[in-house]
């Protein structure tokens, strides 16, 4: 009779006071036992579970199984290291899997100077890297030239390429880059439009697996044509939106 | 080191082995250092390698200086070791700015010590100091087509003042 | 087989035989090996790096292939060249030891001694035993430091992964006493000339001793691991062989010199600070292979953690820095009180002592052989020229001998029982 009572109360919308949160959870604890069934069930799926859209359960599914390259720069690259070590341990946050082949990895950590030698080869990994990407600028050194404001250094890597976070320290920490990384956790979870499209005039310049050279039919290729269109129409509204500001 | 009296009687042996190599010498801070002609190089750097008594066999170093105000503005710099007696001897070739365009040239000493490859490529990248005979003197740590020679004096250190590309207006909704 | 008039046909040269045009001053990279094949014979030139997780850093490596065979190998630094001289020489004495840290960036200790002793030279100023003491102790834990990474990265590359962690698990204990005594995990900037910066706070040495206590007991165990452990067994032993004749033609040092048997160490033969005071054995190896180059290095964490222990038993008491109020900074508490403190801190700060001209060359002994440092003084604050002759610049002409005519893998073991650290190369 309690149930029944439960089953007046609760409304399908959401929760619109602290009693409606009380009533979804001890129906969560219901789920759990098992003692949950029939349109009670589907009731409770409607409500608690569907209401996610599909591209936050990818932000949610990227943001927790993140492949980093395996690339050192300088001092920054062990303490890079250290963080996989026991004491750090970042595959608490899922990103132990470091890649040798930028091809495989997601998401590039510049740890330390980029010198005008490597700055060519560093935007070529990261051109490598498959869609989507992220780069963390770890160090003072990637972020802003550091001390070294010479002749060999590139001052600051976001001269060349986008910068998603940038970690401060002469090196940072392992705390210090998990945090930054945990930062980058929330911005893929959020999915923001990281605004580097725009800001670099690269729009419609996404990556797109293309159907093969000699099975393609017509109506592959227009698809193809299509979803492209609509990925960059897309990408133009949203760039306008945050043009605009948030409202 | 060898001393001073040593020194002087190095710079005597080697003047009377190959006429005029010496331009001089000078032992300070328990160091000893002698100032050649650059034209003689491998001559004092075979003699001071092979002669008994002073068997310098190891190169423990190589690099260039530019005295920029001083005459002559180049040195090439050898650190050379002798390993049973512990005594390290500095030799200095003194070279001249040839003005304009052209390279100041010494000999390169890579038939003699191996080791000063990889440095006088280093001497060369930064001085643009050419070593003749080098078997492979091309840069080594600046890019291929750099121009200029970085660390002469009247090169200047660079960097720039840093412009940030993207400057958020507020704190980001993921941010929190 | 010539293709016009008496130039002779290079194995894989594809520009000659086009005649392609050339831009620049040698756009294509090649190693000498394919000039002494016949035409019939043909080598593949690879190009390995400068992202490559086993070159322990942004190291290029162009290989030349016969099969598996390594035929020639030309090693192409600089992807992390720095200024760091230039930049030094823009700075005062005092503001340059942070960056000459940062050339050889697991092995800053040593750096910051190379430059500040080269400094103390020039001034011809004596630092207290107290400060001698204290820079040996840092100097030797940073060399277990350095070793340690060696080793786990080194192991990693043979495909021993635990190691790497046991390794980095107490290379973070040897990061907590830095920090606590210096304050930084790395790059501590702890050396000043005349002395050290700070004594070390209290406890410091209780740490210390318990680290010390239980450190051999871990060597033995990563002995343990890899001593016996049939596939590193198979991959260093007569691997990487160089006789111990060419290897100081080419000027190495350090633990691959030592491990061909050449008893050469820089702490025994030219004992700066206090290293005269203390007694410890100097590990040699016997064939020069892989598997001595790492034998030596282990053993040589044993002899660091006994420097440390002897240090700190015999710590002397008194100042930790020289009283020499031209060069070092005055006392804190001094500064409300004396006028002339107060000039000193002020001329110190924002101009820097002046050293008198000269030159100086002084050398340590890195974890990775001799590390030189050559300074020349023009009589102002700032240094006319700072350069650091790098052992692992050095080293690295050596790699060339170590992997000719072995296979690809024996290469990568190479290079890592070379440990070239390629922040000291590019510099």
């Amino acid at each position: 009779m309690k149930r029944e009572k439960l089953r007046s109360l609760a409304p399908l919308e959401e929760p619109r006071s602290p009693t409606d949160l009380r009533v979804r959870q001890l129906r969560a604890r219901d789920l759990l036992r098992g003692d949950l069934e029939g349109p009670d069930l589907e009731r409770h799926v409607a409500e608690a579970v569907m209401p996610t859209t599909m591209s936050k359960a990818i932000g949610w599914a990227r943001a927790n199984s993140i492949f980093p390259a395996t690339f050192g720069l300088a001092c920054c690259a062990i303490e890079m290291m250290s963080m996989v070590s026991p004491r750090y341990d970042i595959a608490r946050f899922g990103a132990e899997n470091m890649r040798a082949s930028p091809r495989q990895a997601d998401m590039l950590i510049l740890s330390g100077r980029v010198s005008i030698k490597m700055a060519p080869v560093v935007r070529r990994i990261y051109d490598q890297m498959l869609e989507p990407k992220w780069v963390i600028s770890m160090g003072a050194c990637s972020s802003s030239g550091g001390m070294f404001a010479n002749y060999a250094v590139v001052q600051g890597a976001d001269k060349f390429m986008p910068v998603d976070i940038h970690v401060p320290g002469c090196p940072p920490r392992p705390e210090a880059l998990v945090f930054g990384f945990n930062k980058l956790q929330r911005m893929i979870l959020g999915n923001p439009d990281p605004g580097w499209r725009r800001r670099y005039n690269a729009i419609g310049t996404e990556e797109w697996a293309r159907p093969g050279t000699g099975t393609a039919t017509e109506e592959e290729a227009e698809a193809y044509a299509a979803a492209r269109e609509l990925s960059v129409a897309y990408d133009s509204a949203r760039a306008r939106e945050s043009r605009k500001g948030p409202a | 080191m060898p001393d001073s009296p040593g020194l002087e009687l190095i710079a005597h042996e080697l003047d009377s082995a190959s006429a005029g190599s010496v331009l001089g010498t000078y032992h300070e801070r328990g160091q000893a250092c002698l100032i050649v002609n650059p034209g003689a190089i491998l001559d004092v750097l075979e003699w001071l390698r092979d002669t008994p008594g002073q068997e310098y066999r190891f190169l423990a170093s190589l690099h260039g200086v530019d005295y920029l105000p001083a005459e002559p503005r180049f040195g090439v710099v050898y650190e050379l070791l002798n390993m049973p007696r512990v005594e390290r001897l500095r030799v200095r070739a003194a070279l001249d700015d040839p003005g304009g365009e052209q390279l100041p040239e010494i000999d390169s000493c890579v038939p003699l010590f191996a080791t000063a490859e990889f440095q006088e490529r280093e001497v060369y990248d930064f001085f643009g100091i050419v070593f003749r005979g080098h078997p492979d003197l091309r840069r080594i740590l600046m890019p291929e087509d750099y121009v200029g020679w970085p660390q002469r004096r009247d090169f200047p250190v660079g960097g720039e003042p840093v412009i940030f590309t993207h400057t958020e207006r507020e704190v980001p909704r993921w941010y929190a | 087989m010539s293709v016009h008039g008496s130039a002779p046909a290079r194995g894989g040269d594809v520009i000659a035989r086009t005649g392609a045009q050339v831009i620049g001053t040698s756009p294509v990279e090649r190693t000498g090996a394919g000039e002494a094949m016949g035409p019939e014979q043909e080598l593949m030139t690879i190009n390995m790096g400068p992202h490559h997780p086993a070159t322990h850093g942004v190291l290029r490596l162009l290989v030349s292939l016969e099969g598996e065979v390594v035929r020639d190998l030309k090693p192409i630094v600089g992807y992390v060249h720095t200024g760091i001289e230039k930049s030094c020489e823009d700075k005062s004495y005092w503001k340059a030891i942070p960056f000459v840290e940062r050339m050889d960036y697991l092995a800053y200790f040593s750096n910051m001694e190379a430059f500040v002793g080269c400094v103390e030279r020039l001034l011809e100023l004596e630092i207290p035993e107290r400060a001698k003491y204290l820079r040996v102790i840092h100097l030797e834990l940073n060399r277990l430091h350095s070793h340690l990474v060696w080793l786990g990265t080194s192991a990693l590359d043979l495909g021993a992964m635990s190691m790497f962690f046991y390794c980095f698990r107490d290379r973070d204990r040897v990061l907590d006493l830095f920090e606590m005594s210096t304050g930084q995990r790395m790059h501590t900037r702890y050396f000043q000339v005349g002395g050290v910066f700070e004594d070390i706070p209290v406890g410091f040495e209780r740490n210390l001793r318990a680290f010390c206590a239980e450190m051999p007991s871990r060597v033995d165990q990563y002995e343990a691991i890899l001593n016996r452990n049939e596939i590193f067994l198979r991959r260093t032993k007569n691997v990487g062989i160089v006789p111990r004749q060419r290897l100081l033609d080419l000027g190495v040092t350090g633990p691959l010199l030592r491990a061909a048997g050449e008893p050469w160490d820089l702490r025994k033969v030219e004992p700066t600070l206090a290293y005269g005071d203390f007694d410890f054995d100097i590990p040699v190896g016997t064939v020069g292979d892989g598997y001595d180059r790492y034998r030596v290095r282990v053993q040589e964490m044993r002899e660091s953690v006994r420097i440390i222990e002897q240090a700190l038993d015999g710590l002397p008491e008194g100042p930790w820095i020289a009283d020499d109020r031209k060069v070092v900074l005055p006392p804190r508490h001094e500064l409300s009180t004396s006028m002339e403190a107060l000039i000193h801190h002020f001329k110190l700060v924002t101009e820097g002592f002046r050293v008198p001209p000269g030159e100086a060359y002084y050398a340590v002994e890195s974890p990775r052989g001799e590390l030189g440092c050559f300074v020349v003084a023009d009589g102002s604050s700032k240094p006319a020229r700072v350069h650091i002759r790098d052992p692992s610049f050095v080293n690295l002409q050596s790699l060339r001998d170590m992997c000719l005519n072995g296979y690809v893998a024996d290469m990568i073991q190479n290079l890592a029982m070379l440990d070239p650290i390629l922040g000291g190369i590019d510099r």
